[in-house]
Parts: C-alpha cells; sequence; structure tokens
C-alpha cells in the first residue's frame, strides 16, 4: 500500500480523507453522507471499481458527476441496455474513411503496394472510433485518473457483465490489428445498479459495495437548498417533510430524492412559496409519477392533501 | 491484538452471520483500513461495510456481525428452526447408468404416471414417486421467444454493414458479398410464483420441483414463494441437484402450510421486485388454488398491475381439469378475467402442456388451457 499523498491537501490532489472528499463533494453540488463518503474515499485510494445500488433517485449516478469534478477529471458515462456489444462500449473501425483510404491509395496509383502494406495502413490507429470505455482508458493519465460510470449495470446482459469485468480487471483493450492498448493508469470505476436482476457474483467480488439511503430530512432540505438555490428555505423544509410523508405511505412509486428536487422546482415556478392545499393539488404531478399514486392521495386520502399540507407546515 | 487480527476477526464475525466474506474481500478490508490510517469505530464500521458486503441482504448481516464484533449481543438474531420438509431422499439409483431396459421401463411408467393426479402421489409407491419426480425434472418450463437488441450474422436480414466492409477491405476495397445479420431471439425471462399454504400442500412438491427445471433451463428464472409471507428462493433453486434445492428452499421459506393472503403476498412482489425489473416483460406463473384468506378486491387490483408489467400471466389451477371441478371461489372469480390463461396443473401430462403455453409465442389466446 502506498504512503498517504505528499502535499498540500484540497484540490486539485485527491482528498486526505473521508471527511476532506464530503467537503470538496460539497462544493461540486454533492452532499454525501460518512457512509458514501467513505465508500467513495476508498475506492479513490484502494483503486476497486465501486458498485452503487438503491431506490431510484436516491442520487447514485451525480455521486459520480461529483467525484470527477472533484477531481479534476474528465468523466465518461456508458448507459447500459439490453445487448450492449465491445462495437458500442469499447471500439469499432471508421468503416467508411478506411474504404475512402483504400479508394485513395489506388487513385494515386498506390496498387502496387504489397498488399500486407495496405491491410496494415487500414488499420491504423486514426481510423479507430474509441466508444466511452476505450476513451475512458485512453484519457486516464497517472496522477489523474479519469471517472467512468457505468450506469444501470444490471440492465445489460450477463455477457457483456462477464466482458466488463475483463477490461476493468487489465484496464486494458486488445485491439486484434492494434494490439494492446492499455490505460497509463486504471480509471476510477463507479457502477450503478437498480436490482432490476441479481448481477453476477464475480462482479460484486470485484468491486466495493454501498448501498445508497434516502437522505435524512435535514439532508433533503441542505440538497435542496444547494441544488435549488431560488428556493427558501422554509418551501425546502415543507417540500421535504411532505415527501417524507408520501414516502411513508405505500405507494407504487415513493418518491426518492429526485422526485423532491422537481417537486419544489415546480411549486418554485407556480410562484408559491409554500406549500397549502391548491399547491399541492396543482404540483402533485411533480412529485408522483403513477395515476395510482395520484388517486390515493387525492381520493383515497391516504395521505391525504391535507395530510401533506399539515406535514408540510409543522416542518416550516 | 493487532490491527489485521481485529480485522481478521470482523470478517470471521461476518462469515458466521452469512456474508460471504471471501479471501479477495477481507483483501479489500485490509487495504481499506489501511488507506483510512488509524480510524475510529464508525470508519472500522464504513470500511467493513463496503468491502465485505456484496448486496442489500447482506447489510443487516453485517449490521449483526458488526455488534457481535464489538462484544455486544446481537438482538434478535434468532430465527425459527428452519421446516424441514418431509420428503424421502433420492433412490442411490441414479439416472444414467440405466441400460435399455431400464429406458424402457420408464417410457412405461412415464405413460402411466402422465395422467395420475399429483395431489395424490402418496399413495403410490416410493420409486413411482421417484419416477414422477425425475419426469418433473425433465421439464423444460421457458418462456415465449422475443426479439433481443443483439443480432448475429445470419443468411438473410438487414445488411451487416461491419462484415460486409471487412471483407471488402480484404478484397481491396471492392464489394464482393453482402452480409446480413438479424435480431437474436431468446426467450422471455420467467417469473414463477409458488403458493405454498396448506391447501397447495400436496402439490407443492411437484411445483418447487418444476420450477427448479425453469432456473435450470434458463439462468434468470426468478422464483417466488408465497403463502403468510413472501419469499424469494431463486437463489435456491439453482442448485443443479432438485433435491438439493428442495432443501434449500424448504430452510428458506419461513410459511409452509400456512394460510395465503395472496393479494397482499403478490403487492409485497411487485413492491420490491417485480417493478424493479423481475415482472417487466417477463412471463409470469402463479401456482396457486387462489384460495383467499384476505381481500379478494386486493387481489384484483395486484393482478391488474402484474398484467401491465408482465408480458402475459399465466394461472395454474391445481384443481382445473379434475372431473367435476369449477373455478366458484370467490380467488378464482377474481383470477379468471385478469389473466391471459388458466392452465390446469394437476397431473404430468397439464404441467407438460403448461410448457407448451408458456412456449407459445401469441398472445393470451385460449384463456382455459
Amino acid at each position: 500500500m502506498d504512503s498517504p499523498p505528499a502535499g498540500p491537501p484540497g484540490p486539485p490532489g485527491p482528498p486526505r480523507d473521508p471527511a476532506a472528499l464530503a467537503g470538496a463533494l460539497a462544493r461540486h453540488g454533492y452532499l454525501a453522507d460518512r457512509g458514501t463518503a467513505t465508500a467513495a474515499y476508498l475506492a479513490l485510494r484502494t483503486g476497486r471499481p465501486l458498485l452503487l445500488e438503491g431506490e431510484p433517485g436516491t442520487g447514485k449516478t451525480s455521486l459520480a458527476t461529483a467525484l470527477a469534478g472533484v477531481l479534476g477529471a474528465p468523466s465518461f458515462r456508458l448507459q447500459c441496455y439490453e445487448g450492449l456489444d465491445a462495437a458500442q462500449v469499447l471500439y469499432d473501425w471508421d468503416f467508411p474513411r478506411q474504404l475512402l483510404h483504400l479508394r485513395a491509395v489506388e487513385a494515386a496509383g498506390g496498387a502496387a503496394r504489397a498488399a500486407e502494406d495496405l491491410e496494415r495502413s487500414v488499420h491504423e490507429r486514426r481510423f479507430l472510433v474509441a466508444r466511452p470505455l476505450l476513451q475512458a482508458l485512453e484519457a486516464s493519465r497517472p496522477g489523474r485518473p479519469s471517472v467512468l460510470l457505468v450506469d444501470e449495470v444490471d440492465r445489460a446482459d450477463d455477457a457483456f457483465e462477464a466482458y466488463l469485468l475483463e477490461v476493468l480487471a487489465d484496464a486494458a483493450v486488445t485491439v486484434p490489428e492494434l494490439g494492446t492498448l492499455r490505460a497509463e493508469e486504471p480509471p476510477v470505476v463507479v457502477l450503478t445498479s437498480n436490482r432490476t436482476r441479481d448481477l453476477h457474483d464475480a462482479l460484486r467480488r470485484r468491486c466495493l459495495y454501498h448501498w445508497v439511503e434516502h437522505p435524512d430530512p435535514e439532508r433533503e432540505v441542505a440538497v435542496l437548498r444547494l441544488r435549488l438555490p431560488e428556493v427558501t428555505e422554509r418551501l425546502a423544509r415543507q417540500v421535504a417533510a411532505a415527501a417524507g410523508a408520501l414516502r411513508a405511505a405505500a405507494l407504487v412509486k415513493p418518491p426518492g430524492l429526485a422526485e423532491s428536487l422537481d417537486w419544489a422546482g415546480a411549486v418554485h415556478a407556480l410562484g408559491a412559496g409554500e406549500l397549502d392545499a391548491e399547491v399541492v393539488e396543482g404540483s402533485l404531478g411533480a412529485v408522483l409519477k403513477h395515476r395510482e399514486d395520484r388517486e390515493r392521495v387525492l381520493r383515497a386520502g391516504a395521505p391525504s392533501v391535507e395530510d401533506l399540507v399539515a406535514a408540510a407546515r409543522r416542518a416550516g | 491484538m493487532s490491527a489485521v487480527e481485529g480485522l481478521a476477526r470482523l470478517a470471521a464475525c461476518a462469515r458466521r452471520e452469512g456474508v460471504a466474506a471471501s479471501t479477495d474481500r477481507v483483501e479489500a478490508l485490509l487495504r481499506c483500513a489501511d488507506a483510512l490510517g488509524p480510524a475510529g469505530r464508525e470508519d472500522v464500521y464504513w470500511a467493513g461495510r463496503v468491502a465485505l458486503c456484496g448486496g442489500p441482504d447482506d447489510l443487516p448481516r453485517y449490521d449483526r456481525a458488526f455488534a457481535r464484533f464489538l462484544g455486544a449481543d446481537p438482538a434478535g438474531a434468532a430465527a425459527g428452526p428452519p421446516v424441514v420438509v418431509d420428503r424421502p431422499v433420492a433412490a442411490a439409483d441414479g439416472a444414467g447408468t440405466e441400460g435399455d431396459g431400464a429406458r424402457r421401463t420408464l417410457a412405461d411408467v412415464r405413460e402411466v404416471l402422465r395422467g395420475r393426479d399429483l395431489g395424490a402421489l402418496d399413495a403410490l409407491g416410493e420409486d413411482e414417486r421417484e419416477a414422477v419426480r425425475r419426469l418433473v425434472a425433465l421439464l423444460r418450463p421457458v418462456g415465449a421467444l422475443r426479439p433481443s437488441r443483439r443480432r448475429r450474422p445470419a443468411p438473410h436480414g438487414e445488411v451487416d454493414r461491419r462484415r460486409t466492409v471487412r471483407d471488402a477491405l480484404r478484397h481491396g476495397g471492392e464489394v464482393v458479398a453482402l452480409r446480413h445479420r438479424r435480431r437474436v431471439r431468446r426467450p422471455r425471462p420467467l417469473l414463477v410464483v409458488v403458493d405454498v399454504s396448506g391447501s397447495m400442500q400436496p402439490y407443492a412438491d411437484a411445483y418447487l420441483r418444476l420450477a427448479h427445471a425453469a432456473a435450470r433451463a434458463r439462468p434468470g428464472t426468478e422464483v417466488f414463494t408465497i403463502g403468510t409471507r413472501l419469499t424469494r428462493v431463486t437463489r435456491e433453486v439453482a442448485h443443479p441437484d432438485p433435491d438439493e434445492a428442495l432443501r434449500a428452499v424448504a430452510a428458506a421459506v419461513p410459511d409452509w402450510s400456512g394460510g395465503t393472503r395472496l393479494g397482499e403476498q403478490l403487492a409485497a412482489l411487485l413492491e420490491r421486485w417485480g417493478r424493479a425489473g423481475a415482472a417487466r416483460g417477463a412471463v409470469a406463473v402463479v401456482l396457486s388454488d387462489a384460495w383467499e384468506r384476505g381481500d379478494c378486491a386486493l387481489l384484483g387490483e395486484q393482478l391488474e398491475r402484474l398484467g401491465r408489467l408482465a408480458h402475459r400471466v399465466v394461472w395454474v389451477d391445481p384443481h382445473e381439469g379434475k372431473p367435476g371441478y369449477a373455478p366458484l371461489t370467490a380467488g378464482m372469480r377474481t383470477v379468471l378475467p385478469r389473466v391471459d390463461a388458466v392452465v390446469s396443473g394437476w397431473t404430468l401430462e397439464a404441467l407438460e402442456r403448461l410448457c407448451a403455453v408458456l412456449a407459445a409465442p401469441q398472445h393470451g389466446t385460449a384463456r382455459r388451457a
């Protein structure tokens, strides 16, 4: 294990301890609790990928973005979906340009050149199109690793997962025609999963694991204030409290932090300074994204609009 | 005690609580602890948590382990003793070593057994019961095919630009032949829900074996049991050996032969797993007699939700098809209009037909098969 990094604390160097990292993340718009800050710090220090799981809308993706900001590093995002393959995530050859190149050589009377020579000339690095994974590997420099976000890795199929493992383990890619392209320094890798399927144990084993919780009310208010500076402290408190009341009810989709942000933004856009029955009814679509949930609040009253307003009043 | 010894003890505690703290995880823990330097209790807690845990199920186990590590008494760690299903161990003469004669006997037995009520196997001899179990294990319940986003070379279909040009490069830039590719078709995921309540007890063994066969036929099949509680047994049924798998399920399920609250349990299933993806686009199979002790309105509501998430919902009723049976219970009356197909599940033959229904490509034709 290497010794703690020398040099002055604070950016641009990597933070000294989890608390320093939490401070740096806050400056980039992410308020991390102690567990999250420690997990991110350990991922940076040990060089292991960090696997983030948690309910949708708890800020898994924005942690990766903020981390890139803290490190002052280029960040690359790979959104996963079923059927992803190497050509989409790693590299592909630029076929039209390769063909043009061949035609150009021909036109210049280069047909006499040896076939192998021609073959080699169309497989130069300039004809290779780098996709996010290769881009991240190539952009990673010693002392300033790039940040690679593999978003919603549970959506890709397991064949891709195995492939990803291999690339991440070596921080290198082998292109048959070119040879091995190796990162100067392994990138910082953050994977997120919404648990739509079980990830393979092999992948979990190589990662540090962190479950991202919904923020506690105080942190939620702080996040609302940080992200939406135009929203008053009072309104932020009210929205956080009402969102908390919705989370406690049995809803199809309890609101996450992302929904609270939407809600606060919507209420502010309505020109309202606080939550009253009219404002809640008018802006409910910003926080509840299912018809059943809306009906439950408006008709069945569990919780009712009045309950939400009462919760909001108590908070601010 | 040195720091390393302390961490090793933490890992040991975690392992005792059921966290699979493998060697590389322990190594990660040491690295993490090293990175944190001399750390307080909370830092050690988090370092252990991110390094040793592999999933959300591990988190409560780890919390218990950490409490134990600190010397505190773990609260509420004691669960009830696992219920053992009364099920004789498989006969030692396994399949695979039989000669022609044995295979012929199996074929004969198979014909006879195909029509037997799976719920009345107790009346049969052990050999025949074993034969039925083996036959169930041979079934291949997989969902219908659907186009995947992945593409593969094919003689016809859209032009594969990549391979065509790669070929052309080999011929000095001349396109000699067009290459084609096609979308891969793969089976839809299967979501199997087995009712293990009291009224289903005679059929539970056969149905769990069917679920095991499904999990073997296609990895990624999700299996749940419902009764008074919902239990995810996907991991347990993944064991290659059916008897081992059933033993693991028996140990994992806390509510054998209790009452049924189908509506509540389906709601819990959709809440925790279904919406997240287990039911999305899947062929959902519910094996239950719909003997609902709870609220049928809730059951109806949840079935409609399941219907919107899943590609198809197939209900397997163990009594459907029996002479003189009519689906008159409030539960079955709730189920009938809300599922794509109701299939009989009382004999081996019926289960074979179920496999055919699952693999059928069309949408909910033949509501009663």
